[in-house]
């Protein structure tokens, strides 16, 4: 950390707030009746991705926006705009107003943020925030060192994201968090191999240890066997998990989904085995992300299941309203369509190890991630996708040999179900999911059966 | 603040200093996006959103690597920051660099286009597309079982001037237009949806005619029946039979198993982590079967009102129409400059990017498949026993765009070439070169039609690319059908 960067930041959270401000004032200039929301960010991210073990794209982006929520006697629209001079901003707060008038009342709007105190700042890491181009290079340079006669793709970016709210009701906010990924495989001919680390800091990233790990797994699938398909007993790691927990929160924790009907969540039922919770943390010291959502709730500590026990959704300001409780500052930017979503979930540990669960299992599948998820059914997430990056035969207690990628057709809800669940690993982090990087933290998970429909000939 | 005119200057001067601090080759784009969606449920509007994004970026190539850099300041300092910044960005690869990447030629010229169109879209009062969508959403919410309608108008009006250090000047606008809507019927167990005029709305180049095209409400009743139809429709059948696509499915399944197949950064291993590699290999272009002899495939950017549809790509290439598979033979792939060099291959102009602050990369244009010789109604009289499948609802692919999986939203058993009865979740599997060998009876020019897809996603930043995909009716033999994975679904 350097004192330069330090006031950098403080300088552009201090204009992000001003810039708020002014447009606020803009909108209080619009007189009674009028009121709204405005966030501002500025985004700086670096991205270098890698291919064929060499860097062949590097990219930076350095931009400010406005997201602008307005209501005109209960009728609202919403406008944002990347271009920051006060004609500009006077053309997105007048055509916004303009735009409300013309509606009719918005039924929903929950009114402008009235104040509450944001008590964190964020987890900023100086460091990663003033990350230049070599460091990232660096560590791409370890993970592709780490084994050189395999072929190494992937990326390593930082992420500097500086946001302020203000609205017409009072409230104000700001904050800043960084975030550092490394995602990566190594490939031989015939397989592949992935590692992720994602942290605030930059400096945590192990471009070699990654390295080393997805070189293992490349070289431990170089020769496979199909096996076919059927119902398996199977150890999923992280990134597997990430992915299951990713479309709970999407599809099934999301308040809008469950008033529409089309969520599985029933609060207060047994709907998952007594080893399963599911939170929200942001007040988790790993959490990358913002303090506050983007209608300026506090993000705040959620317990969505509790020991196998649902016992929470995820709301923003619209759903809390319908629903007579308090925003749980899941509110994401121009959200009213896709509704709250849960974007800091964390699965607790469990205290087996990999190869304890291992060990436990007859016959069954060892797979690291899966691949192309979607959705037959929201309401029983029903979901088809592909394992990838290292798929393992488990034979009596012990990894036999890998397997060629196959298709499952599974319901994640009854995957997780009462009795369904035989093991939570020790090795929770963060993992890469279906949705990318820094949004949920879990372990591995010893299913009892899990449905696979193809093998990677049909 | 810049005006329109000054815009070029922005772009020369972030190539000027890209190429000064060293690159040798460096391009810049000013892009101004402006977008408005407009939607409803339940006959209330849901969001009504007016956005707009700019700034500039530059692209420098040095050595092996691209560098890259966007900022949303539109003022010439900031345009030359990230012109020298494009610069040692790309030098800071050279660590880990490759063999160097070159060019392929392009003509050099200096143009202006302009989306052929008869109602800009921002010049439509707002009052009437929310009059569009909350009346369609009301009329398929007052069916009985419907929970949740929903319906929206998308809207896009594009400016932006390219610069090269070659010597290109080129200004587009680019304006797309569409619209879509679903019906969501739930009961205790399950929820099924109907959409129109496919999934996630059918988008245009044109203005507005495009959305009154469509006519939302004249469909709403219908969709809104079918909707609640599927939560008492028998399931899908299961097993190997012939299966037939409507085609905005075909489209979709053109998408996924040969649009991105056919991507030359893919191909050649770019893409490796995140989206994955091709099945496809450069030494079997020419000679790889991909299917049947009905399957022709064109990349072509210059279909009238097709959502692929430009004047020049994102390096200043003219658009253009590509073979890609002729009688079933693959004898194409999508292309930059610097994947064509590569590979030895012509730039084909397919290389967009998603706004100012993203690197533009290889895209589908417009890959569809060329019309067929008979029609829906013949396939369907011609079929024994099968089930045509309509719009989708899922969709997955493995890493080598080889292992499929596509669910649709309704099926019709066709029984001895009538339509049976209409099926819930209908599902189908295959393997890319087996199921396009199997393709055998295609229809023809006059139900042939650019469907537009407004959601692919590619890359790392993610960016949302907007293609199109002509395509018919077609029918397939001898498919795996009915995969249900065994538990709570029927």
């Amino acid at each position: 950390m350097t004192s330069d960067t330090s006031a950098a930041a403080t300088e552009r959270l201090v204009g992000l707030e001003e810039l708020a401000d002014h447009v606020v004032a803009i909108l209080a200039g619009h007189g009674d009746g009028v009121e709204g929301n405005v966030l501002t960010v500025h985004h700086r991210h670096g991205l270098t991705r890698f291919a064929n073990s060499s860097v062949h794209q590097h990219v930076r982006e350095d931009s400010t926006e406005v997201m602008l929520t307005v209501a005109v006697d209960g009728r609202t629209a919403t406008a944002s705009t990347t271009r920051v001079d006060h004609d500009s901003l006077r053309a997105l707060v007048d055509g916004a107003v303009a735009s409300a008038r013309l509606q009719p009342v918005d039924p929903l709007w929950p009114g402008a943020t009235p104040p509450e105190p944001v008590t964190a700042a964020g987890n900023l890491d100086p460091g990663t925030a003033a990350a230049d181009p070599d460091e990232r290079v660096g560590v791409v340079a370890a993970f592709i060192d780490a084994d050189d006669a395999l072929d190494a793709a992937g990326y390593v970016d930082t992420e500097l994201i500086e946001a302020a709210f203000a609205s017409t009701a009072g409230q104000r906010a700001s904050g800043a968090t960084t975030r550092a990924t490394l995602d990566g495989i190594h490939q031989t001919a015939t397989s592949a191999g992935s590692a992720h680390q994602t942290s605030v800091r930059i400096a945590d990233l192990d471009g070699a240890a990654a390295g080393r790990r997805a070189a293992d797994r490349a070289r431990r699938s170089e020769e496979f066997v199909d096996v076919e398909p059927g119902r398996f007993e199977v150890i999923l790691g992280p990134e597997a998990v990430s992915t299951l927990l990713t479309f709970l929160g999407v599809y099934g924790f999301n308040a809008k989904s469950h008033h529409e009907g089309g969520s599985f969540a029933e609060l207060g039922a047994a709907q998952f085995d007594p080893s399963i919770t599911i939170l929200e943390d942001p007040t988790d010291p790993r959490s990358v992300g913002l303090p506050f959502d983007a209608e300026g709730t506090p993000r705040r500590r959620n317990v969505l299941v509790a020991d196998g026990v649902t016992r929470s959704l995820a709301h923003d300001r619209r759903t809390a309203a319908r629903t007579g409780v308090a925003s749980t500052g899941n509110a994401v930017p121009g959200g009213s369509s896709m509704g709250p979503v849960p974007t800091r979930i964390v699965m607790p540990p469990g205290e087996a190890s990999v190869d304890d669960m291992v060990a436990r299992v007859r016959y069954g599948l060892l797979v690291t991630q899966f691949h192309y998820v979607r959705v037959l059914d929201p309401k029983t997430l029903v979901a088809t996708g592909l394992t990838r990056n290292g798929t393992f035969l488990i034979r009596d207690g012990a990894v036999a040999q890998a397997v060629g990628n196959l298709r499952f057709t599974q319901s994640f809800v009854d995957a997780l179900a009462p009795e369904a669940v035989l093991g939570v690993g020790d090795d929770d982090r963060y993992a890469d999911g279906e949705f990318g990087a820094g949004v949920v933290i879990c372990p591995s998970l010893h299913l009892a059966g899990w449905n696979f429909t193809g093998g990677a000939q049909g | 603040m810049v005006a329109g005119s000054g815009m070029y200057a922005l772009a020369v001067e972030g190539v000027d200093a890209a190429i000064a601090a060293g690159a040798g080759y460096a391009d810049a784009r000013v892009v101004i996006r402006q977008q408005e969606r407009v939607a409803a449920q339940n006959g209330e509007v849901e969001s009504l959103v007016h956005a707009t994004d700019a700034g500039v970026s530059v692209r420098a190539l040095v050595g092996s690597s691209w560098g890259f850099a966007a900022t949303s300041e539109l003022t010439e300092p900031d345009a030359a920051r990230a012109g020298a910044d494009a610069t040692a960005t790309a030098r800071a690869s050279a660590r880990v660099g490759g063999p160097g990447l070159r060019l392929e030629d392009v003509p050099v010229v200096e143009d202006s286009y302009t989306t052929p169109h008869r109602e800009a879209p921002f010049t439509v009062p707002l009052d009437e597309k929310v009059r569009v969508v909350t009346e369609a959403t009301r009329t398929m919410a007052a069916v009985e079982g419907v929970a949740i309608a929903t319906a929206q108008i998308m809207l896009w009006d594009t400016e932006k001037w390219f610069v090269s250090s070659q010597g290109h000047r080129i200004h587009q606008r680019i304006l797309e237009a569409g619209a879509g809507m679903d019906a969501t019927a739930v009961d205790a167990h399950e929820t099924q949806r109907r959409s129109y005029p496919q999934a996630f709305g059918h988008v245009e180049t044109g203005g507005y005619e495009v959305v009154r095209g469509l006519d939302l409400v004249a469909h709403a009743q219908r969709v809104g029946e079918e909707a609640v139809q599927l939560l008492t429709a028998p399931p899908c059948p299961s097993g190997e039979m012939d299966l037939i696509l409507e085609s905005s499915q075909l489209a979709l399944q053109i998408h996924e198993s040969v649009g991105h197949a056919i991507e030359l950064d893919r191909i050649l291993g770019w893409e490796a982590a995140f989206a994955g590699t091709s099945f496809l290999d450069l030494e079997r272009l020419g000679s790889l079967q991909y299917g049947s002899e009905l399957m022709n495939i064109t990349a072509d950017a210059t279909i009238p009102g097709a959502l692929g549809t430009f004047a020049y790509d994102d390096e200043g290439t003219p658009a253009q129409r590509v073979p890609i598979v002729e009688e079933g033979v693959w004898v194409g792939a999508l292309t930059g400059r610097d994947t064509a060099h590569l590979a030895g291959l012509p730039p084909g102009g397919m290389v967009r990017a998603d706004g100012f602050n993203r690197i533009p990369m290889v895209r589908m244009t417009n890959v569809g498949i060329l019309p067929g010789d008979s029609s829906l109604d013949e396939i369907i009289a011609d079929t024994r026993h099968g089930v045509l499948m309509e719009t989708n609802r899922s969709w997955s692919i493995d890493d080598k765009r080889l292992n499929f999986q596509f669910g649709c939203e309704v099926g019709w058993e066709i029984v001895d070439g009538t339509r049976r009865r209409m099926v819930k979740n209908p599902t189908y599997t295959g393997i890319t070169p087996t199921f396009w060998s199997s393709l055998d009876r295609l229809a023809g020019e006059d139900e042939w039609q650019a469907w537009g897809v407004p959601n692919c996603g590619k890359g790392q930043p993610m960016q949302v690319g907007h293609t199109g995909h002509p395509a018919t009716p077609a029918r397939f033999r001898g498919v795996r059908i009915g995969v249900n994975g065994g538990e709570g679904r029927g």
